[in-house]
This record gives structure tokens, C-alpha cells and sequence, in this order.
């Protein structure tokens, strides 16, 4: 058994590592964009009055959330093309990625609006406002408080499930390692980098998180 | 529900600005209006009150259509808000008509229910901006009346956490009187404030009624308030209209044993 760690064999695939690491913020910052405008969609169906899409997207959802990201990757990259929709592994990767964490941020986003007091839609009304001018102006901007803790949680949950694009090829931090592995059989060095790469991108992104809560509070004057 | 028996649009010669025919309110068994009959007549002040339970919190919140009705017509200025004519008969009311009638109605909440992420300002520029399509000066100008007019114009730049209860109702009068509603509902508007800003709130009321001829409908605990700015008092019971009278006469002779204890009640407590 050896452990010996190789400071020069470090310093020769790290920028290998930060190039694919980029990728990694891109698959994470572009699902998590496409996460955030589905999730607000199905939260707002979900409280639409009619009854039986509701229920459809609900079930929909409930799938989404029951079933492995991994396999939903696998499901959209190679059944698609059976039906006729071929997507690069990029394109499908976070389009899987987008509408796995769509699933979870629309319930984050539903807790955030019934948090919001039921005094502040009668406002609304008595004020004689529009529903879309009651969403987007009175009770979204009071809600949105209340979900970025949990947005936050799913935004560092989504860094930490880009590895799992490697399975369709898509050149993220996990496979630019698993190709220096299986080049070098060196495996110790990439995989510790690895780690140490998404420690440095996860722990800032839960502070900033936290100071844009507080801001964002301020801001509205809550 | 058979709705031919109720007319379409009410005669000239008889239109109070309100009218409740025959309105039912029930949730699921427990009855919580009982075919209420209520005119209210343009400029009038009435003043609601009874114990808890007594549905007149629900008559105001039917008036402003936060609350469905489950029978009867409500009318405003003649025409049927909770209904709309269709094909010559009355069908309930879509959105569409629901907003066109609204617009002639404000209400004030217990719990005042400002926006608590917008100023005082803004509160008051709200409705005004979206819904009546007023621009920004014009809005501001009006809103900035109204909040010198509650006595709170310095205090328009402040968020409601940074305001009392007191205040912030004061901003909500403001808030729903940019709306220039003819009908004014004020829903228990001092039940929810410490005794000593209580004054502030209801001076304000009282300037209401001496200088403007809105309509106005008030639910309240506080008796003396109410005996001096109604035009008439209506005392609820169990979802009914026990008794109603102009205030003079309500308080000092009234008819009704279920008043009479009621008066009583209310006069222990102080």
C-alpha cells in the first residue's frame, strides 16, 4: 500500500481540474437558472384553480422527486433520440439537472407563498389589484425571503450532483479526474483535488447565500 | 338556487347605494347569515355591532367580495355585485365583473394589512399606479394628500415595522381612500391598537364623515365611537339583524331583550 503524495504531479493536472471545474459552474449555474424559472411556473400552477392540471403536475412532480437524478440523466440522453429528440450530452445534461431541482425548488418556493399572510391577498383585493399584479408585486417579493434559505440548500445540493453528468460524457470536474486516473493510474491526487475544489466552491456559496437573505430582508424592509 | 325572483338591475326610484336581499352565508352546516335584508343609503354611516360570532365581520367581507355568498343578491349603486346579467338573467359574478364592481369599494383591515415591504408612499401609490394607471407624479400627488390629510405625511418615507399601529392604520385609511372608493368598510379598525393610539384613528374616521359623502359601513367594539358618527346602529345576533335604530334612540331606548343585555354586557366591562 502506498500514499505518497506528488506535489508536482498536482500542480500538472490542476489546471486541467479548474478548466473542467468551470464546466462544473456552468452545468450548475445554467441548471439552477432553468431550476429556478420552471420551479416558480409549477408553483404558481399548483395554486392555479383549475383542478385536474393541478393534480397532473403534482403526481408529475411527486415522480420527479421520487426517482434518481442519475437515472432521469440516463432516461433524457438515451430515450430521447427513440422518440426523436437528440440532445448533446451538455444540452441534456441540464435540461435533466434543470427539471430534477425544478421539482424541489417549486415546493420551496409554495412554502415560501403560504408563508405569506392571507391579510396581504385581501389587501389585494379590497385594493382591487390584478392576480399577476398580486403574485408579482405584493406576494412573491414577500416570499422570496422565506424561500432563499431553502434555495440556497438546493443550489449547493446542485454543485455537488454535477458529478453525476459524467455518466452521459459531459467533461465536469468527476470525469476530467476519472480521465487523469485511468491516463496516470494515479488516482489519490485528482480525487483529493476534487474534493478540495468543490469544498471551495460549496462553503462560500452558503455564506453568500446567508448575507443575501440578510440583505435582501433589509432591502424590503422586513 | 333560483335567482328569476330578484331584479336584474333596482329602479331609480329605489336604489340605496347597498343592498343586501336575502344573502345567506353558511360554511358547510353552521349558518352565519341568515337572509340578511340591509339597505344602506348613499352618504349613510352605519355602524355594526354585536358579539362575537354574530356574522357582522362576514357582512362586510361579502361587501368586499373577500367571502362568496351562498344565497340572495347583493346590490351597489343598483347594479348586482355578486351576480351579473347574462343573457337576461343573473348568473354569479366572473372576475371581469367582480373587479369592475370592487372598484367603487375600500376597506380598512383589524390588522391594518399594509404591504410591509413598500413605505408609507408607496403604500398609497399602490392601487393608484396599477390599477388605475395614474402616472407616478400624479399618484404621489394624491397619495401625499391623503397621508397629510391622516396626519402622517412625515412619516412617508418609513416602512410599516417602523411605524405604530396606530400609524400604519392611519396610512392604511390613506392607503384605501386613494382608491376613491364611494363605499368605505372599516372592519374592527381599532381592535387591534393599544388604548392610548386608539383617539388618533378614530379622529380620523370622524373627518371622514364630517368632510367627505362617502357611504360608509363600520364594524365596532367601541360603543361611545360609534353612538357619536352613525346615522344608524344595527345590532347582529346569531347571523340577524336583531335590531336597528339611529344611535339616540338605539342606546338610550332599546327595544330588544337581546340589546338590552348586550348594552348591558358591554357597559360592565367598561
Amino acid at each position: 500500500m502506498r500514499f505518497d503524495w506528488n506535489w508536482d504531479f498536482t500542480l500538472e493536472i490542476l489546471p486541467r481540474l479548474l478548466r473542467a471545474a468551470l464546466n462544473t459552474l456552468i452545468a450548475a449555474g445554467v441548471g439552477y437558472a432553468l431550476a429556478m424559472v420552471l420551479g416558480l411556473i409549477f408553483a404558481l400552477a399548483l395554486r392555479s384553480p383549475w383542478r385536474l392540471p393541478r393534480t397532473l403536475l403534482r403526481e408529475g412532480l411527486e415522480f420527479i422527486r421520487s426517482t434518481p437524478l442519475v437515472v432521469q440523466i440516463f432516461f433524457i440522453f438515451y430515450v430521447g433520440p427513440q422518440i426523436g429528440i437528440t440532445l448533446s450530452p451538455w444540452v441534456a445534461g441540464m435540461i435533466a439537472i434543470g427539471l430534477h431541482y425544478s421539482a424541489y425548488l417549486a415546493e420551496v418556493y409554495r412554502a415560501g407563498i403560504e408563508a405569506v399572510p392571507r391579510g396581504q391577498w385581501e389587501a389585494c383585493r379590497a385594493l382591487n389589484m390584478s392576480t399577476r399584479d398580486s403574485y408579482f408585486r405584493i406576494v412573491l417579493p414577500q416570499a422570496l425571503p422565506h424561500a432563499i434559505p431553502g434555495m440556497g440548500n438546493y443550489l449547493v445540493g446542485i454543485f455537488k450532483d454535477t458529478p453525476m453528468l459524467s455518466v452521459i460524457g459531459v467533461t465536469e470536474l468527476m470525469q476530467a479526474a476519472n480521465s487523469i486516473g485511468s491516463e496516470t493510474y494515479r488516482f489519490l491526487e485528482p480525487y483529493t483535488l476534487v474534493g478540495v475544489i468543490f469544498l471551495a466552491l460549496s462553503l462560500p456559496t452558503a455564506g453568500l447565500v446567508r448575507l443575501g437573505e440578510r440583505r435582501l430582508r433589509s432591502k424590503l424592509g422586513l | 338556487m333560483d335567482l328569476s325572483a330578484y331584479p336584474l338591475e333596482l329602479p331609480e326610484s329605489d336604489r340605496p347605494m347597498v343592498r343586501f336581499l336575502n344573502v345567506t352565508k353558511s360554511y358547510g352546516s353552521l349558518v352565519v347569515l341568515d337572509n340578511l335584508n340591509l339597505d344602506i343609503q348613499r352618504g349613510e354611516m352605519v355602524s355594526v355591532i354585536g358579539p362575537s360570532g354574530s356574522g357582522k365581520t362576514t357582512v362586510l367581507r361579502m361587501l368586499m367580495t373577500l367571502e362568496t355568498i351562498n344565497g340572495g343578491v347583493i346590490y351597489v349603486d343598483g347594479k348586482p355585485l355578486t351576480h351579473m346579467v347574462r343573457g337576461g338573467r343573473l348568473v354569479p359574478a366572473d372576475e371581469a365583473h367582480l373587479r369592475r364592481m370592487r372598484a367603487s369599494i375600500g376597506m380598512c383591515f383589524q390588522h391594518f394589512n399594509l404591504f410591509p415591504h413598500m413605505t408609507a408612499l408607496q403604500n398609497c401609490m399602490e392601487g393608484p399606479v396599477q390599477v388605475l394607471g395614474l402616472s407616478k407624479a400624479e399618484a404621489r400627488a394624491r397619495a401625499e394628500d391623503l397621508l397629510a390629510m391622516v396626519g402622517m405625511i412625515d412619516k412617508k418615507d418609513q416602512h410599516p415595522s417602523r411605524l405604530s399601529g396606530g400609524q400604519q392604520q392611519r396610512v392604511a385609511i390613506a392607503r384605501a381612500l386613494a382608491m376613491r372608493p364611494r363605499i368605505m368598510l372599516f372592519d374592527e379598525v381599532t381592535s387591534a391598537l393599544d388604548p392610548e393610539v386608539i383617539g388618533e384613528v378614530t379622529e380620523v374616521i370622524r373627518k371622514l364623515v364630517a368632510e367627505h359623502d362617502l357611504t360608509m359601513l363600520m364594524v365596532t367594539h367601541q360603543m361611545g365611537f360609534a353612538r357619536d358618527i352613525s346615522d344608524r346602529i344595527c345590532f347582529f345576533y346569531k347571523g340577524k339583524i336583531e335590531e336597528q335604530a339611529p344611535p339616540e334612540q338605539f342606546f338610550a331606548n332599546p327595544q330588544r331583550e337581546r340589546t338590552q343585555q348586550f348594552l348591558r354586557a358591554v357597559k360592565d366591562a367598561d
